[in-house]
């Protein structure tokens, strides 16, 4: 039952950014930066909770759920050290996510070399 | 005379482009964006079945599908996977890993510094810049309004 409403909540989320994908001339870029934003004003709303909580990791997976996890850590942050928590908050959350995504990235990018197109 | 042959060239224009297929387009994005999410609850799953926090859960996922989607872009699989899925495969954490790969061993010709490690955030980048610039503000407004 986990898993099903996993796959419903993530599927969900990604036929959004198709929707946009193909009715507006946004790419996959523009729906990443968008995704994330809302992700984190969602998140501060506390709007965003619900759909965790329902969704599991079909809303922690999808960039969107990279910025929840951005605010809630921001809030966290503020509540607990005032100012200062609010600046260091967010990537306190999410700093294993971007750490791993700047190791793996370099590393990949250097043993590979991209596929010659079809 | 001429705006008819205007109009007439218009119609075979729409009647030639091709139509997006929006209704398919929308079913693999479910698929694919789906089966990624789910991947990602089976890891949460296993590392709270070994004893793992919420934090360290939730960093434990993150760090294995950035390590999942930056692999399989260095071996041409996650292009092909973005082909089926669209959205499905771009809007997961898995896809922002392939938007930070994808164009760094692109660029390599460019060299290590101004081609992969700043190429790296041509799309990471403003991720960053709004992800962690609007999350600041979220973290200042809950001071202001506490409660």
């Amino acid at each position: 039952m986990e898993y099903i409403k996993t796959f419903i909540i993530g599927g969900a989320i990604c036929v959004l950014g198709q929707i946009i994908l193909d009715r507006t001339k946004l790419t996959p870029a523009h729906i990443l930066v968008s995704f994330l934003t809302a992700g984190v004003i969602l998140g501060g709303l506390g709007l965003y909770e619900p759909i965790a909580k329902f969704g599991g990791a079909g809303a922690k997976i999808p960039i969107s759920g990279f910025g929840y996890s951005l605010s809630q850590g921001a809030i966290k942050g503020a509540q607990e050290k005032g100012i200062i928590g609010a600046f260091t908050g967010g990537l306190q959350a999410t700093a294993g996510g971007i750490a791993a995504a700047i190791l793996f990235g370099y590393t990949m990018a250097i043993i590979f070399n991209p596929k010659t197109k079809d | 005379m001429d705006k008819l042959n205007k109009k007439d060239y218009e119609n075979l224009v729409n009647k030639k482009v091709p139509k997006p297929t929006y209704g398919k387009n929308m079913i693999m994005a479910f698929i694919v964006g789906g089966i990624i999410c789910t991947i990602g609850q089976g890891f949460t799953n296993y590392l709270q079945s070994v004893g793992f926090n919420e934090e360290q859960v939730s960093t434990g996922v993150s760090i294995i599908m950035v390590f999942l989607g930056s692999l399989l872009t260095g071996l041409g699989i996650y292009d092909k996977i973005g082909k089926i899925g669209g959205a499905g495969a771009a809007v997961p954490i898995t896809g922002f890993a392939n938007s930070i790969v994808a164009p760094a061993m692109e660029y390599k010709s460019e060299g290590f510094i101004f081609g992969v490690a700043s190429k790296m955030f041509i799309i990471a980048g403003p991720v960053l810049v709004y992800g962690v610039g609007s999350s600041i503000i979220v973290g200042l407004l809950s001071i202001l309004f506490k409660g």
